[in-house]
């Protein structure tokens, strides 16, 4: 249940914004999550409903961009799309990988009033 | 009580004394406000489950002042990552070699360490950070070797965080030139996620679970330098193919080093503890090695300092 500290690492960081730029209400979130982040997208919308609660983003609509996982596959030499850490290279079935993309958790941008 | 740092309990206490000093909360006061605040004004869980999404929607058609956009692009564990580097810069100025255990509950951490305290005799002298949701049982096991602990409890946290670490360091006091091992939370999920300042995370699999824990739990098996199959003195008696798990590990991180022991017989003592030893002396050489460079820099300037005086 990480997924409660990332919602409040998020709540974090829009009431940080909101003290800065003087906002009184949060209408819409965008967060990019990517695939192999290790983030439950379900838990993560329950946790940020729960710690939202009483903050200026208590009605905010929580929007989640994925991104896809991404790997240098060291027998292709080239980039290749992976979906789960455990997934064998799609074009050579190897599992020479080293993951390069799709592990960030970002707040991207607020909507707000 | 802050849920996520465990400030208020027993050993925490003396930590909690530390928060005194003005440390921003933003989780413990959401935890603690958000209640109260649903309290009194009645509305339960299930109203805001029923409103969901379309009260949301519903709501942003009448609004009448206009929105705007505001870019943020910030990474959501900034903060754990800010505190992480500031851990991992005190690490690296008092020459410390930190290292963050990870692993189910029961795969033998804590033995280990007992055991690793006893093979390094204080060389290097060695610290502990023990992390659990309750009890100070596992500090209690480590003082009584003769070496510092302190018992950071997360309360209904599931792992530890750069913050937590921060104030035990501030406790622990560990001495310079030494090691540091942080015991987190018994758990191979979500530990993963939080850097802590170590120089690496150590994950222990125990020869009793499933060879296939590398394949379940693949986020920690990615995130650390060193896989330790412990417990081994028990493989003649299970069917745990340690080949298996090793090829397992790999599969998800090529670059993974595995050791196999026993804390139990002291079978494979001798190569984790070198490797201790090994960690730690690179670490205290590069310490030594700025000290150096920084007095020749003091040297240099007070030289031109004197012609020019």
């Amino acid at each position: 249940m990480h997924e409660m500290s990332i919602a409040e690492g998020v709540l974090g960081i829009i009431e940080d914004t909101a003290r800065r730029e003087g906002i009184r209400e949060v209408r819409t979130v965008r967060l990019e999550i990517g695939q192999l982040a290790a983030v439950e997208i379900p838990a993560l919308r329950f946790c940020f409903e729960s710690v939202v609660r009483g903050s200026v983003a208590e009605r905010a609509r929580l929007e989640i961009d994925e991104a896809p996982g991404q790997a240098w596959c060291f027998g292709c030499c080239e980039s290749v799309p992976l979906a789960a850490r455990v997934d064998p290279c799609p074009r050579c079935g190897s599992h020479q990988l080293q993951v390069s993309g799709g592990t960030q958790m970002r707040v991207k941008e607020l909507e707000v009033a | 009580m802050c849920t996520t740092c465990g400030c208020g309990t027993d050993e925490v206490k003396v930590d909690g004394h530390a928060h005194a000093h003005g440390h921003e909360h933003a989780h413990g006061k959401v935890n603690e406000h958000a209640h109260p605040h649903e309290n009194g004004h009645g509305h339960g869980h299930d109203d805001h489950h029923d409103h969901g999404h379309d009260q949301a929607l519903h709501s942003h058609d009448h609004m009448l002042a206009p929105s705007r956009a505001v870019t943020i692009e910030r990474d959501i564990l900034a903060r754990n990552d800010a505190e992480a580097a500031v851990n991992r810069r005190r690490f690296a100025e008092h020459g410390i070699f930190a290292l963050n255990l990870v692993s189910s509950p029961g795969s033998g951490k804590t033995t280990l360490l007992v055991e690793t305290i006893s093979h390094l005799q204080g060389e290097p002298a060695i610290a502990v950070i023990e992390g659990d949701q309750q009890t100070s049982n596992d500090a209690e096991l480590i003082r009584a070797t003769g070496a510092r602990a302190v018992q950071i409890n997360t309360g209904k946290g599931c792992h530890l965080d750069a913050h937590m670490v921060g104030h035990a360091l501030e406790h622990l006091e560990p001495a310079d030139d030494s090691v540091v091992m942080i015991e987190n939370v018994g758990n191979l999920v979500c530990p993963a996620a939080f850097d802590l300042g170590e120089a690496h995370k150590v994950v222990m699999l125990s020869v009793t679970e499933g060879e296939d824990k590398p394949l379940k739990y693949p986020d920690m098996f990615a995130a650390a330098d060193l896989m330790i199959l412990t417990k081994c003195d028990l493989l003649p008696y299970l069917k745990f193919d340690a080949d298996l798990c090793e090829a397992n590990a790999r599969r998800v991180n090529p670059s993974i080093e595995v050791m196999r022991l026993s804390a139990t017989t002291g079978v494979g003592m001798a190569a984790w503890i070198d490797w201790v030893r090994d960690g730690a002396r690179a670490v205290r050489e590069a310490k030594a090695a700025t000290v150096e460079s920084l007095r020749n820099r003091v040297a240099e300037l007070e030289a031109q300092l004197a012609t020019r005086g």
